[in-house]
């Protein structure tokens, strides 16, 4: 195991935590910028991930380091995307002009939204991002002039500096807004605003009575979140190409959810574990649509032609079912709240420890205590 | 949701007629939303969970019922007795196998849990009895007598008594019955209960039972008033903002929430523009939590050091 002596302050202020870690982040931003050229069919779903990445990283701020937990945010992608579109192609403003002026916008209503929800705690307040979700959702469906109502609005390329940016630059452009979101997150969780959010997650009471002022940081937390939201959007809708007032759907909500707990509440890591497997599980089940059908077929084969053939279609009718992706993402949820309830990257930190730790790991040290009375849960 | 009763009422025709009209759809339709939100409430009372799945539950049980009326001819009591003891079934067989893990976690956890349970049991609805809209034969439907100048339709009678009656057996169960203490004295301390010898695990199954057994009835009085398919279960959200209006806790809370819910719905169709209808809900619950965030009849509790 290795200890790291810190022996000035200006340590504790680094981006990085050493120089091997510093190598590690440089090689994997590397990687992804060699990814075009790897794998030049599969571009469009990986910069999804970037996006979903961004977005991920909104929730994480909220609902994994301040313990505000929305199911409100896919309105908050909607109205990022909406804004982008009317001001970059109904008021014809350059691209960098109007994704900032979404961000604005959607950290606004963030700000709107966060103010009441001061007063709920838990549950209340997922339910009451939940209706301003509802509520948002059908603004942007009947707001005909400026969305385009249930007919969608058409989304043009990426055109700035008067170039337009085909697949590949729009790739970059997903990379570097997620490095930017990363690293203005990263910044924030380092500076006294991180800290608070993290003691108002961990008992608002003792954040409270250590002088953080609840209001503030809240309000902080929630406008922070909708403007890295408000700029995913912003991108979301280059990529989806088409913008209707269904995209933006609790089930979108839900989705950004899964990512955070699938990925791991409480790191960034996290939110980038989540972003990788909730866009690329789709593509995945697809592959598995196609081929699953024919190998078990083939495998069955060995009992007979006949055999082989039945399976092959009983199973095929199955994959083919649309409604088999949402069960399998549902499966995936629930196993994950039972077995792994930190996520991948709370997995990758048990098994980075059961080795630096080797014959001495122990597996109380991830145990989780539980609360079996109602006084203990008021927090 | 897609109701029988006309969003906008007739020109002719006395105002008060058209009001009792509304008021009489409006106690029907939430009577629904106060059903599921019993749902909630019960779980929540007895095991501080927070069940995302209700409405879920309420689909499976509409379908369980359809499937029985329609694919294997059983009469329509007999169908709905079934289906509420399937469900009910499997709503312990829920606690059982899944929910008992996560008692003690922290309440997000529980609520993520449940939004998985959700998606699973539509994408299961969908994969045995497909993604049509199907209507559910009943004793009820289509038939409907005049009073004065406001139609009464038996749908709609049915869902009402109904309501009544389960509600007030639930009341009894809660109050008055040992078992219903028992579950009271768990919600509040599951440790203390257990050592004053309340099988706390037994009464958490058996008031999942209930909960699962309450949403079939739900599902199936709802049934031929809006058509079953696989995405009724979002009426659950609906009926969420109908269990805090309520106080999500209370028992005649959750269903005074979900009639003042359904009233606010019929009367905003008819008076309001369009869309205000489906967001109704939703734009009081929010002046609800905003001024009163306990609810009507709910009490929340603060740390006290």
């Amino acid at each position: 195991m290795r200890f790291i002596f810190k022996t000035s302050y200006q340590q504790d202020m680094w981006l990085f935590r050493d120089a091997i870690q510093r190598n590690w982040y440089l090689a994997l931003l590397i990687a992804a910028c060699a990814l075009p050229l790897v794998v030049p069919t599969y571009l469009i779903d990986i910069s999804l991930v970037f996006i979903y990445g961004l977005c991920g990283i909104s929730l994480m701020v909220l609902a994994g380091y301040t313990g505000l937990v929305s199911l409100g945010h896919a309105a908050f992608l909607g109205i990022g995307a909406y804004a982008h579109v009317y001001f970059s192609q109904d008021l014809g403003l350059p691209w960098l002009v109007s994704v900032a002026l979404a961000v604005v916008i959607t950290a606004g209503v963030g700000v709107v939204v966060g103010l009441p929800a001061l007063r709920m705690s838990g549950v209340y307040l997922t339910i009451a991002t939940l209706a301003v979700a509802v509520i948002i959702q059908e603004v942007l469906t009947h707001w005909d002039s400026v969305t385009g109502g249930l007919k969608g609005k058409a989304v043009n390329k990426v055109v700035m500096f008067g170039l337009t940016f085909g697949e590949q630059a729009f790739y970059f452009l997903c990379l570097a807004c997620l490095l930017l979101g990363l690293w203005l997150t990263q910044n924030l969780l380092r500076a006294p605003t991180g800290r608070a959010w993290v003691a108002i997650r961990d008992s608002e009471i003792a954040a409270q009575s250590m002088g953080v002022n609840l209001a503030a940081y809240k309000t902080i937390a929630f406008a922070y979140s909708a403007a890295l939201m408000g700029m995913a959007g912003a991108l979301f809708a280059h990529k989806v190409g088409y913008l209707a007032p269904d995209i933006f759907t609790v089930l979108l909500s839900i989705q950004f959810l899964l990512m955070v707990v699938v990925g791991g509440l409480g790191s960034l890591h996290g939110a980038i574990y989540g972003a990788v497997f909730v866009a690329l599980l789709p593509v995945l089940i697809s592959e598995a649509r196609d081929r699953v059908p024919a190998w078990l077929g083939a495998a069955f084969s060995v009992f007979g032609a006949h055999a082989g053939d039945s399976v092959f279609s009983a199973v095929d009718r199955f994959v083919k079912q649309p409604a088999l992706e949402p069960g399998v993402f549902g499966l995936i949820l629930v196993l994950f709240i039972l077995f792994e309830p930190l996520g991948i990257y709370g997995r990758w930190t048990k098994i980075k420890l059961y080795f630096s730790l080797f014959p001495l790991y122990k597996r109380a040290t991830f145990k989780r205590q539980k609360t079996y009375m109602r006084s203990e849960r008021l927090r | 949701m897609r109701l029988a009763a006309p969003d906008r009422p007739a020109k002719e025709g006395a105002l008060l007629d058209i009001v009792l009209q509304l008021v009489l759809n409006g106690l029907a339709v939430g009577c629904i939303y106060g059903l599921v939100a019993l749902g909630f409430v019960l779980i929540y009372k007895a095991t501080e969970l927070v069940n995302f799945a209700q409405g879920d539950l309420m689909m499976l049980g509409a379908f369980i019922c359809y499937m029985f009326v329609v694919w294997y001819h059983a009469g329509y009591w007999v169908a709905f007795v079934l289906a509420i003891m399937i469900v009910a079934v499997f709503g312990a067989v829920l606690d059982w196998a899944v929910l008992r893990r996560v008692i003690g976690q922290p309440q997000f956890a529980v609520v993520m849990l449940t939004i998985g349970l959700g998606a699973m049991f539509r994408s299961f609805a969908s994969i045995t009895w497909g993604s049509e809209i199907y209507t559910l034969p009943t004793p009820f439907s289509a038939r409907a007598t005049r009073l004065g100048g406001v139609t009464v339709s038996y749908e709609y009678v049915s869902i009402i008594v109904g309501t009544v009656i389960l509600c007030a057996a639930l009341y009894t169960l809660f109050t008055h019955t040992r078992i219903g203490v028992a579950m009271q004295a768990a919600s509040q301390n599951q440790l203390a209960a257990y050592y004053m010898g309340i099988p706390v695990k037994r009464v958490f199954s058996l008031i999942w039972a209930i909960s699962a057994a309450v949403a079939t009835v739900a599902g199936v009085l709802l049934a031929p008033v809006s058509l079953i398919d696989v995405n009724i279960g979002f009426v659950g959200l609906k009926a969420f903002a109908a269990a805090v209006l309520g106080g999500f806790g209370s028992i005649p809370g959750a269903l005074a929430g979900g009639i003042t819910i359904g009233l606010i719905e019929l009367f905003s169709g008819a008076y309001l523009p369009p869309g205000v209808k489906d967001v109704a809900a939703y734009v009081v619950l929010l002046i609800v939590l905003a001024v009163r965030p306990q609810g009507m009849f709910g009490t929340v509790g603060r740390k006290k050091v």
